[in-house]
C-alpha cells in the first residue's frame, strides 16, 4: 500500500537523524536507543499491521491501529510534559545568569 | 534603620523620574532600580538620577527583577528592603507606615494592601483580579491577604535573607505568601493609598493583571504537580 511506502520513508529518515545526532555527540546513548527502538518498532508495526492486531487483542482493543493511537497520544502527552519542565528549568537558567551579570555590572559601577 | 528601597522598572521613561524625585524627597536615598530589559530610555534615566541600577539584559518579568533586588540586598546587608512600583502608583509617604510594624519588631513582612485603605475609588476592574488572587493564595497556602499583588512591600533582613522565589513572571506575588508561611516569617498589612492616574491605569503591565491571575491557577497548580 502507497500509505506503508510513506510512513517507512519518513521513518528511516527520522531514524537516519537519530544515528546523525548520536554520532554527532547531541543526543546521549540512552536518548539514541529510546528513538531508535521508537522509529524502529513503527517500521515493524507498518511492514506486518497483522502482528499489531493480535497485541491489541491481547490487551482488549480492537484495532492495531487503535492500540498504536493510543499509545501514541499518552507518550505525546508524557513528552509534552517533558518539554514543558524542562523549558520552565531553561528559563529559570536564563533569569539566573540575566541576574548574575545586572548584579556585577551595578558592583562595577559602584567601584567606578 | 538602613533601608533599600527596590524599584522594578519595565519601560518606564514616563514615570520612573518622578518616582525617583519622590522617593528622596522623602529621605529614601538607598535606591536600586531593577532595569528588567526596558526598550525606552529607562535606564538612562535611572543612571542620571544618581541611584544604582541593575540592568537585566532581556526582559525576565516582575517575579525575577524583584528577586534581582533581593539579591542585590543579601549582598549589601540593609536592615530592610522596601519594593516600590515605577509607575507612580505608590506614595513614598506610604513607606513609613510599612517600616512601622517591623521597626517596632511586631512583623518580619509588611504588604501595603491597596483594599485597606478608604479610598473609595478603587477601579471595580482591577478589584476582581486581586480578589481571586487572594482566594487562590489562602486555598493553595493557607494565608489571607486583603492585597496579594500589592507592589508596595517591605522586608526585615530576617525575611529577604530567606525568600528565595522560583517565578519570573507575575505569579511570583502568590509566592511570596508561600515563603511567608514555610519560613514562619510573621506577616502583617497596612493600608496605603493607590494612585490611580490614568497613566499607570493604562499601563500594559496592569491591563495584564486580569490576564495573569488566570493564569496564575493553572500555574501554581501544575507547580505542586511537578
Amino acid at each position: 500500500m502507497p500509505v506503508q511506502i510513506i510512513l517507512i520513508s519518513f521513518l528511516i529518515f527520522a531514524l537516519s537523524r537519530v544515528l546523525l545526532r548520536f554520532r554527532g555527540g547531541q543526543i546521549k546513548s540512552g536518548e539514541f536507543i529510546f528513538w531508535g527502538v521508537l522509529f524502529f518498532l513503527a517500521i515493524i508495526g507498518i511492514l506486518f499491521p497483522e502482528e499489531t492486531t493480535s497485541i491489541a487483542n491481547f490487551l482488549g482493543v480492537g484495532r492495531g491501529v487503535d492500540l498504536v493511537v493510543y499509545v501514541s497520544l499518552v507518550t505525546l502527552f508524557y513528552l509534552v510534559f517533558r518539554v514543558y519542565v524542562l523549558l520552565q528549568d531553561t528559563q529559570k537558567e536564563i533569569s539566573e545568569i540575566v541576574r548574575e551579570v545586572a548584579l556585577r555590572q551595578v558592583k562595577n559601577s559602584a567601584k567606578k | 534603620m538602613k533601608t533599600l528601597i527596590v524599584v522594578p522598572a519595565f519601560n518606564e521613561e514616563k514615570s520612573l523620574t518622578r518616582v525617583i524625585k519622590d522617593l528622596k524627597a522623602h529621605g529614601y536615598g538607598n535606591i536600586l532600580v531593577v532595569n528588567d530589559g526596558s526598550q525606552d530610555k529607562t535606564k538612562e534615566i535611572a543612571e542620571k538620577s544618581n541611584v544604582a541600577v541593575a540592568t537585566h539584559v532581556v526582559n525576565r518579568g516582575l517575579g525575577a527583577a524583584i528577586s534581582t533586588g533581593l539579591a542585590f540586598a543579601r549582598e549589601n546587608n540593609p536592615d530592610v528592603v522596601v519594593t516600590f512600583d515605577s509607575d507612580g502608583q505608590h506614595k513614598a509617604e506610604d513607606i513609613k507606615k510599612l517600616l512601622a510594624p517591623i521597626t517596632n519588631n511586631v512583623a518580619d513582612v509588611v504588604v501595603g494592601s491597596r483594599l485597606k485603605s478608604n479610598n473609595k475609588n478603587f477601579p471595580l476592574r482591577r478589584l476582581l483580579p486581586i480578589l481571586f488572587s487572594n482566594l487562590a493564595t489562602f486555598g493553595l497556602y493557607g494565608l489571607y491577604s486583603t492585597d496579594t499583588t500589592s507592589g508596595l512591600r517591605a522586608f526585615h533582613r530576617r525575611a529577604y535573607q530567606k525568600i528565595k522565589l522560583k517565578s519570573d513572571r507575575m505569579e511570583f506575588s502568590n509566592e511570596f505568601f508561600k515563603v511567608f508561611v514555610e519560613q514562619r516569617l510573621r506577616y502583617k498589612e497596612v493600608p496605603i493609598d493607590p494612585i490611580y492616574t490614568g497613566y499607570s491605569l493604562t499601563n500594559s503591565k496592569q491591563g495584564s493583571e486580569l490576564f495573569s491571575s488566570l493564569k496564575l491557577g493553572f500555574k501554581l497548580i501544575f507547580d505542586l504537580l511537578r
